[in-house]
């Protein structure tokens, strides 16, 4: 109670701070962390076998997910979203099918835009983690009798999770900032709700001053859970 | 075919917007990094932090929010001051910021920050015994600079440079957001206007594909260039 008064003279006499404005602004945080956070998951969950795929021997398996990398991380993904925005109504049959009304929304076709993105870098961060397992771990295992599934199993995928720690941090980073992008094709996520809010009170500074604090703030926190993950996952790997 | 619905001259014009406004963002980029570096590792205090504070909260927040605070803010600022001006001076001056300027100036001043670190590690793996030996021949400060610290230093830079310049050149794509006629831009319209989006935006991917195999080309040869005399990569 207290603080809710607390709250209500803080914002008293603000004309753009207002209880309106900042729920505009806390639906915004609510759509970036769940856009962001679907489409790193499902990313995630893709990239592990493209980025196993990837380091394969037989070039018919490895060179397709190549081009698929290539193209995704040589494009803008402002240009990857479009097509998917623009581009979902021409698949054939998608109208009819029970996917549509999803689909229409904005949400959608941008959560599958930001996946096959974050899925093409990550697959790069996990086939240079996967390719830089040291040489004697792979002929222990070998010694060992272990089949090829079992060696990635047990040996090389967990060592290169961690290796691929830091640059996965960033990478989680790079997709948040990303994201800002969703408020292009009329979705209402942070940048979309600072977008209103500027156009409605014409205040640029206060509208996007705010809303790049709220970033720097999500920036600090992600920063501080890989740093934390990295002190505990990494610590054999610290100069004694 | 080139012609795309009467849209393609315009494209090719906006491909022209995109190449322009990468480079000199790029120049104001490795001019500000290059600044950005020497100010982190300056003995001054206040220089230490001011360019610890730039790096750090322009690698915090998206390059749209800064984009559209530079664009929409600077625009603002700029009325205030040219009121200012008049009010005080009746001087009548009305300053219009461009699409283009506010993009390159404001992709300019993001990457100028990542250039920043990546110069400031480069430096600092420089062999101080080189530069040393360059003073001990007698040499200026900014002959040393020139002759020995810079082409070591951009050895070791190179492979950040183009790694910047790749997500530079991405970068770009933002300006149509806030109104450039880029290459980007004028593919979206023509995909509202036309229902064809395939027709327009898979053109665009391939510029920014070919730009970026030209860039990948050239800066190989750069690295190979830098690499004389330290054998092997």
């Amino acid at each position: 109670m207290e603080l809710m008064t607390w709250f209500t003279e803080l914002l008293e006499g603000n004309l753009i701070f207002t209880p309106q404005t900042l729920s505009y602004y806390w639906d915004g945080l609510v759509t970036t962390t769940q856009l962001v956070f679907l489409s790193l998951l499902a990313g995630l969950v893709l990239a592990v076998p493209l980025a196993i795929g990837r380091s394969s021997r037989h070039r018919w398996i490895s060179l397709p997910i190549y081009a698929y990398t290539y193209v995704f991380r040589g494009t803008p993904l402002l240009i990857q979203l479009y097509i998917i925005y623009y581009g979902v109504v021409f698949v054939d049959g998608i109208q009819e099918s029970i996917f549509w009304p999803l689909l229409r929304e904005a949400f959608y076709p941008a959560l599958i835009a930001f996946t096959l993105n974050t899925a093409a870098y990550t697959t790069e961060i996990f086939r240079g983690a996967i390719k830089a397992t040291a040489r004697g771990e792979i002929e222990a295992a070998r010694a060992y009798g272990m089949s090829q599934s079992l060696m990635m199993r047990r040996i090389i995928l967990p060592s290169a999770f961690r290796r691929a720690l830091p640059a996965y941090g960033n990478e989680v980073i790079f997709m948040l900032h990303a994201s800002a992008i969703a408020s292009v094709v009329t979705l209402m996520d942070l940048t979309g709700a600072a977008r209103f809010v500027y156009a409605r009170f014409y205040a640029p500074f206060e509208a996007f001053l705010f809303v790049a604090a709220i970033y720097l703030c999500l920036t600090f926190a992600i920063l501080y859970f890989f740093r934390f993950l990295e002190k505990r996952l990494l610590a054999h790997l610290k100069p004694a | 075919m080139l012609d795309l619905q009467g849209y393609g001259p315009r494209l090719i014009e906006g491909a022209g917007v995109t190449i322009q406004l990468a480079l000199l963002s790029l120049i104001l980029a490795i001019v500000l990094g290059l600044l950005t570096a020497s100010a982190k590792m300056s003995r001054s205090w206040l220089l230490h932090k001011i360019a610890t504070l730039y790096t750090t909260v322009i690698r915090g927040v998206p390059d749209l929010v800064l984009m559209m605070l530079l664009f929409f803010g600077g625009q603002m600022a700029l009325n205030v001051a040219t009121d200012a001006l008049y009010d005080r001076f009746g001087v009548d001056w009305y300053v219009n910021l461009n699409a283009f300027a506010a993009g390159v100036l404001t992709i300019g001043f993001i990457f100028g920050a990542y250039m920043g670190e990546t110069f400031r590690g480069a430096f600092l793996a420089v062999d101080e015994g080189q530069i040393e030996a360059g003073r001990a021949y007698g040499m200026s400060d900014w002959l040393v600079f020139r002759r020995i610290r810079f082409p070591l230093m951009m050895r070791h830079a190179l492979p950040g440079l183009s790694n910047n310049w790749m997500v530079l050149l991405k970068t770009t794509a933002l300006v149509s957001v806030i109104g450039l006629s880029d290459m980007v831009r004028v593919a979206a319209e023509a995909s509202r206007a036309t229902h064809e989006p395939f027709v327009f935006l898979i053109p665009v991917a391939l510029i920014y594909l070919a730009i970026a195999s030209v860039s990948e080309w050239i800066f190989a040869r750069l690295q190979k260039r830098y690499n004389v005399g330290f054998g092997g990569h």
